[in-house]
């Protein structure tokens, strides 16, 4: 016998969430980062109690739209994360620093279990789940450790883009892993819209973010980010996803 | 304090194991302690001590402490852990999360960082000895 005690608590340690959502994408590139971060935002703006956790270990990029600098999770019976404007956040930055770190998918899981294990989230409402792009190690953990996990699924007008999720949609159907829908990310006024193509494959659209220029200015301020039009549309497109008021 | 966390998650696996094996009581649990995970030993214990009077788990704890080795995917060279070549922070980063020593260390034969631990990572339950 050889057992890993940490998978038994991880159920304990979210017992406090009310509903984890994972943001992904088939591909990288699409701004899901953007999304998860700037929904945990949103959520905690409106009073909600919000988290947001990093597994994007090898490309974290959560800690630069929040512009985290001298943060740190509090050890006190395991990691209490601290909270960035609000929002309870996690990251393996707050370890790992500015180092680059190269990971094997099973090197990558047992981080992602140590982190669920050493974290203790509290009570929140949300926590919003950052998760590396397409359908490697760090999805199927996901699927296989934290059982009542919603996705938000985000692509680009790129056929590219749609093709991956396609597949992640699949993937995820085949689980029966719920979906909350699809967010169409940096739209353009040259794009043409993937809404029809999303229903088709028979998920839900939920909206259109614009190509906001701005945003890239505003990366690592919080409160600037939730000023541009793209935090705009966001708000209303989680108000209709997650019968928020 | 860290060790607390990981006390934790080994009472609960003891609470579940002796649930589903009907065990009357735990005798004896051995756990084995990687060195990359530099527990502080007596922390560990004192935790393990709590927790277990919370579950009435009254076993003998028997440890067993693995030194931690790394293998280069890339030459193939192997080293053993030296925790004194590294600063504080560094050493803390890697107590709390040891796959983050793929952020600080290199092979020192070819300099990669795609190398594996080959042993000495994390806490792990080897055996639980019951009775009743």
């Amino acid at each position: 016998m050889m057992l890993d005690p940490r998978l038994s608590v991880i159920e304990d340690r979210l017992k406090g969430v009310d509903r984890i959502i994972a943001v992904s994408s088939g591909k990288g590139g699409v701004g899901k980062s953007l999304i998860a971060a700037t929904t945990a935002l949103l959520l905690s703006e409106r009073g909600l109690r919000a988290g947001l956790l990093d597994l994007d270990f090898t490309n974290p990029s959560s800690n630069v739209i929040l512009g985290v600098s001298a943060a740190h999770p509090i050890e006190d019976k395991g990691m209490i994360p601290p909270e960035i404007h609000g929002v309870k956040y996690m990251s393996i930055t707050f370890f790992s620093g500015e180092e680059v770190m190269p990971l094997r998918g099973g090197d990558a899981t047992n981080a992602f279990i140590e982190v669920l294990a050493l974290t203790r989230w509290g009570n929140l409402d949300y926590l919003i789940v950052d998760t590396p792009p397409g359908l490697g190690d760090i999805l199927l953990d996901l699927l296989k450790l934290i059982r009542r996990l919603m996705f938000l699924v985000v692509t680009t007008p790129s056929r590219l883009s749609l093709e991956t999720v396609r597949k992640l949609l699949a993937l995820l159907r085949g689980v029966r892993a719920p979906v909350i829908g699809v967010i169409e990310n940096m739209l353009t006024d040259i794009s043409i819209s993937v809404k029809g193509e999303v229903e088709r494959i028979g998920a839900r659209f939920l909206g259109s973010l614009p190509f906001d220029p701005r945003v890239d200015g505003v990366l690592g301020n919080p409160k600037k980010l939730l000023e541009t039009k793209f935090a705009e549309k966001l708000s209303e497109i989680l108000d209709q996803a997650l019968k928020i008021t | 304090m860290h060790e607390w966390a990981l006390a934790e998650a080994v009472v609960s696996t003891i609470s579940r194991i002796a649930s589903e094996k009907g065990l009357g009581e735990v005798i004896e649990v051995t756990i084995r302690i990687g060195e990359l995970q530099q527990i502080d030993l007596d922390a560990f214990k004192f935790a393990l001590e709590q927790l277990s009077s919370q579950y009435s788990i009254r076993a003998k704890f028997e440890f067993r402490e693995e030194r931690a080795e790394f293998r280069c995917r890339v030459c193939g060279e192997t080293w053993p852990f030296k925790k004194e070549d590294l600063g504080p922070d560094i050493s803390e980063a890697i107590h709390v999360i040891p796959e983050v020593a793929h952020a600080f260390l290199r092979c020192p034969r070819c300099g990669s960082p795609d190398f594996e631990v080959v042993r000495g990572r994390g806490i792990w339950i080897e055996s639980i000895r019951g009775g009743g």
